[in-house]
């Protein structure tokens, strides 16, 4: 009986019996589903196998998205819960469950893989390489993260979720606080999925380095690939800083290690500076790529080269930089006296000048452009007024004294989404819209694109902005509920209707996908924005091996050049291309990661020990095989361009982007 | 756009009419340190505001402009490599902003760390702030009282309060007389600040610290000197003295009301001050309380992390 009670949740309420039931259910139609239409077997050759970066990245895509609503549901509620004074629709345990909850699933597992899906989806294209530098180990970081992903999203049926907030700041996190196996499960499932994405940092730094197109020098780069380059050197650098804080904090809570428990020695502020020091990195490897992206669209739809290519690219370096030096900003409160304060403060406001000059640059790259207002035009747009108040709220943060008032408080949470829906969700969204037609085929609806931009946009405000006055109102974060004496209802209850409309918003990307699913037109050729970097520059949908022959590239805008001027991007004959095996491996491997994850967070001892040797198993049985890839022939290559039809020529082109 | 900027504009002021007359309580300060803080956010707030007003016009202006539509189909948009006169302003305007700020900001850095503008003269009240799940306990160990979730301080009297925590770290934190510092159990934290006028003010934790945190609230009523003085005298002639085993249950996890004592815990649970110039002094601390068992094991184990 025992046993059995460890895995009880510690806090039931009728919405977690309701989500079990929900869950339950899906998971059956899913396998009667697969079964009814025979369907194991494709997904298991097409999916659970593949290496193509392209598959593995609308994995990626997808499974962000679906956390996307995960997060955005424990959203929802925390703002019913708030929308007025002394609510009685969550407890306090609860409440303390989903903001955690909230915190993690949407930085680590929402907005990561969709950063990562853009990495799969669009570098190797951009630089036109065939596929990534580790394919296999590619396919191995995507299934290590989506098993850190399940492990944390169970946590709440089984034994219970975190309650100590995304920072799980000990000793509250330690086993004297925080007594369920919810923190157990942070600490193991971000550990897994944290492996993964620092083994695709390494990835893509190789990719990047040795895989780009002849002719491609550094300073020739697409700007989304300088953004996810830098980014994942980022990745290289912050996550071993993380890897090491989980095991240290699993060591506290599973064997009693006291690194960070002050009764015995610890020192809790030791987590807080570790968590940072990957935490603001973090931040960056999220909003880089996110600036890539913007200026990919900006230029395309301004009908311009991007303004400043130079500063971009050092602006970026210097962010990277930076973003090592400013950890401290989380907790100028600490008391660690004036003139490390001082240090904190003036780094920390230096960010905005480079970010400054990419706000500036991306001005002046519409600036004697012809500005077409598409939908991923329109997020880019909203973006740049949005993110520059969110940045100027950064720098009011960064005034330490002044950040005494702040600090903790929904100021800073309107900060925070400030900087993070107007700079990532809607650059992932932008980019989602703009890169559906290549790996889909068809194009999302504009209509439909543009009522999500301005219900996420209205609703975003509506949001976000109350918080502004109600944190400079003594509203402190993560209270699960207050008075009505304090005042804070009216604010509360605007951000819940924001917070609605978003809701909204998201729906309606998934009905648009659905209704251009069944409606789009499927003839859009291969350029569908008349865009300007290389991965346009190949068939729709996209062949197996990218790109027949390899381009040779002269700009940072090869295929616009190739259009406009007449380059010539693919010389010379076709040849044999030599691809890599699918390997289950991966896969098989992560599961078993999976168990032992779920081994440690419980305490199971044998299991765990079991699932550890399957591990170094996979590992072994790799180092012993011989697999050499495989190569598909000349004539084979030829005989699917030509099932493309003719091959572009660039007359073709222009007239089959005139139609948009 | 325009929709956009008007619809913002009014969002703001709606907000601003729905949160009544009564000025946010940052925005209402009640002593020195919170008037400077309140004084440097208005003024990043003007600065900022510059900022994003610039940057809105130049976007408004653009999008206007350059849109698509308002161009013959035939307009080429140029090939702009850059401009090295648009790239300096670009990055030096921003950097002399930067630069004024921070040396506010440093200037305040030292201003809220050191006794508060015109009380240096004075002698400051110490308070020893210590927070349990979920409370807050007032030690002043210069009256020999104690009381928990609530705060007398007298005016025109420069305040020290000493912060530490017996669990979780938590924030103490008055927003009218200044920003918050955090309490940790394994040291001391200083905060000073100071009350101009008498009046109630709230004060709470502000770092989240489990269940109770929303609760973890106490009052904090200024007053002047002969008022706080004749508080002293009433605390003396009717409190009970708090004894080591009634504040051992009071520490327990839960909420409480106010609760007021003579002599403070600081005799036999001592705040974590750790004096590392001696090491003599403290052993001699730790055998001075080896009577005290739970407290025993907790001191002997701080004291062999330094």
């Amino acid at each position: 009986m025992e046993f059995f009670q460890r895995f009880a949740i510690p806090h039931p309420s009728p919405a977690i019996y309701a989500s079990m039931v929900a869950i339950a259910l899906v998971s059956i139609g899913i396998v009667v589903g697969l079964t009814y239409f025979k369907k194991w077997g494709y997904l298991w050759r097409e999916w659970l196998t593949t290496v193509d970066h392209k598959k593995i990245g609308i994995m990626y895509l997808l499974s962000a998205l679906l956390m996307l609503f995960r997060g955005g549901a424990d959203a929802i509620m925390m703002r019913a819960q708030l929308a007025t004074p002394d609510a009685k629709l969550l407890d306090a345990q609860h409440y303390n469950e989903i903001f955690t909850t909230h915190g993690v699933v949407m930085i680590l597992f929402m907005a990561m893989p969709f950063i990562f899906a853009f990495f799969n989806l669009i570098v190797p294209l951009q630089i036109g390489a065939r596929d990534v530098a580790f394919p296999r180990l590619n396919a191995l970081s995507f299934w290590l993260f989506f098993v850190g992903a399940m492990l944390f999203n169970i946590s709440f049926v089984i034994g219970g979720s975190p309650d100590a907030g995304w920072t799980s700041y000990f000793p509250l996190a330690g086993n004297d606080f925080s007594t369920s196996v919810g923190t157990n499960y942070y600490m193991l499932a971000i550990q897994i999925s944290g492996i993964g994405s620092l083994m695709t940092g390494i990835n893509f730094c190789t990719t990047i380095i040795k895989m780009r197109a002849p002719g491609m020098t550094l300073m020739k780069m697409p700007m989304f690939t300088w953004s996810a380059f830098i980014a994942n050197i980022i990745v290289v650098f912050a996550f071993p800083v993380l890897t090491v804080a989980l095991i240290m904090g699993t060591a506290d809570r599973l064997f009693g290690a006291n690194f960070f428990t002050t009764s015995n020695g610890g020192m809790d502020m030791l987590w807080a500076n570790f968590f940072w020091v990957w935490g603001h990195p973090e931040v960056y490897i999220l909003i880089l790529p996110a600036f890539g992206l913007y200026s990919e669209i900006i230029s395309t739809f301004s009908g311009r080269n991007l303004f400043g290519y130079r500063a971009m690219v050092w602006s970026m370096i210097l962010i990277s930089l930076l973003s090592f030096l400013v950890w401290t900003h989380h907790f100028f409160t600490m008391g660690q006296g004036a003139l490390t304060n001082s240090i904190f403060s003036i780094t920390t406001m230096a960010i905005a000048v480079p970010t400054g000059v990419k706000i500036f640059n991306w001005l002046f790259t519409m600036w004697k452009g012809k500005i077409r207002f598409t939908t991923p035009m329109l997020y880019s747009i909203g973006f740049i007024p949005l993110f520059t108040i969110g940045g100027a709220t950064g720098v009011m943060l960064g005034m330490s004294a002044a950040d005494y008032q702040y600090h903790n408080t929904m100021f800073l949470v309107a900060h925070f989404h400030n900087t993070i829906i107007p700079g990532v969700v809607f650059a992932m969204l932008a980019g989602l819209t703009y890169y559906w037609p290549k790996f889909f085929g068809f194009m999302l609806n504009e209509k439909i694109g543009k009522l999500t931009f301005w219900l996420l946009t209205i609703g975003f405000v509506l949001a976000f902005f109350p918080m502004y006055l109600s944190g400079l109102d003594g509203q402190a974060r993560r209270m699960y509920t207050y008075s009505e004496a304090t005042g804070f209802g009216p604010l509360n209850m605007l951000s819940f209707v924001g917070a609605a409309l978003m809701a909204l918003a998201f729906l309606a990307i998934v009905y648009n996908i659905y209704y251009s699913y069944k409606n789009s037109p499927r003839n859009i050729g291969s350029d569908p924005w008349d865009a300007r970097s290389l991965e346009w520059a190949t068939h729709t949908p996209i062949p197996e091996y990218n790109f027949a022959r390899l381009p040779q590239v002269s700009s940072s805008q090869a295929f616009w050049d190739a259009k406009k001027k007449g380059h010539e991007l693919f010389k010379g004959e076709i040849k044999d291309i030599h691809m890599p095996n699918n390997s289950g491996v991966p896969f098989v491997m992560s599961c078993i990661f999976f168990v032992a994850g779920f081994s440690f967070v419980f305490a199971l001892w044998v299991p765990a020990v079991i699932a550890l040797i399957g591990v170094f198993v996979c590992m072994a049985l790799r180092s012993f095989e011989q697999d050499h890839g495989y190569h598909i022939h000349a004539k084979e290559v030829k005989e699917t361009e030509a099932k493309y039809g003719k091959v572009l020529n660039n007359e073709d082109r222009s007239r089959a982007t005139s139609r948009v | 756009m325009k929709i956009k900027l008007l619809f913002l504009l009014s969002i703001m002021t709606s907000v601003i009419f729905l949160s009544g007359c009564e000025p946010l309580l940052v925005f209402d300060p009640k002593g020195p340190q919170a008037e400077r803080q309140a004084s440097d956010i208005i003024l990043s707030i003007g600065i900022m505001s510059v900022i994003v007003i610039v940057v809105m016009v130049i976007l408004a202006y653009i999008l206007i402009k350059y849109r698509a539509s308002n161009q013959p189909d035939n307009y080429e948009p140029p090939h702009i490599e850059g401009n090295h006169l648009v790239e300096a302003i670009c990055v030096g305007i921003p950097v002399l902003i930067v630069a004024y700020l921070s040396l506010v900001s440093v200037q305040s850095n030292y201003i809220v760390e050191s006794a508060p503008v015109g009380y240096e003269e004075q002698e400051p009240l110490v308070v020893y702030a210590s927070s349990s799940d979920w409370k807050w306990h007032f030690s002043y160990p210069e009256q020999g009282i104690e009381t928990v979730n609530y705060l007398y301080v007298p005016t025109d009297r420069p305040l020290e309060f000493k912060l530490y925590s017996y669990g979780p770290i938590t924030s103490f934190w008055i927003p009218q007389l200044g920003g918050q510092k955090y309490a940790m159990s394994d040291m001391v934290t200083t905060l000073h600040l100071a009350a101009d006028e008498p009046g109630e003010m709230l004060g709470r934790n502000a770092n989240f610290s489990g269940k109770g945190f929303a609760e973890n609230t106490f009052n904090v009523t200024a007053m002047s000197q002969a008022d706080f003085d004749d508080w002293v005298k009433e605390v003396h002639e009717t409190a009970e003295p708090l004894t080591e085993t009634e504040f051992q249950e009071l520490l327990e996890p839960g909420h409480l009301g106010q609760m007021t004592y003579t002599g403070t815990h600081l005799e036999f649970s001592p705040a974590p001050e750790h004096n590392h110039s001696t090491t003599n002094e403290s052993e001699v601390e730790y055998t001075d309380h080896s009577s005290h068992d739970q407290n025993q094991t907790n001191e002997e184990n701080e004291h062999s992390a330094h």
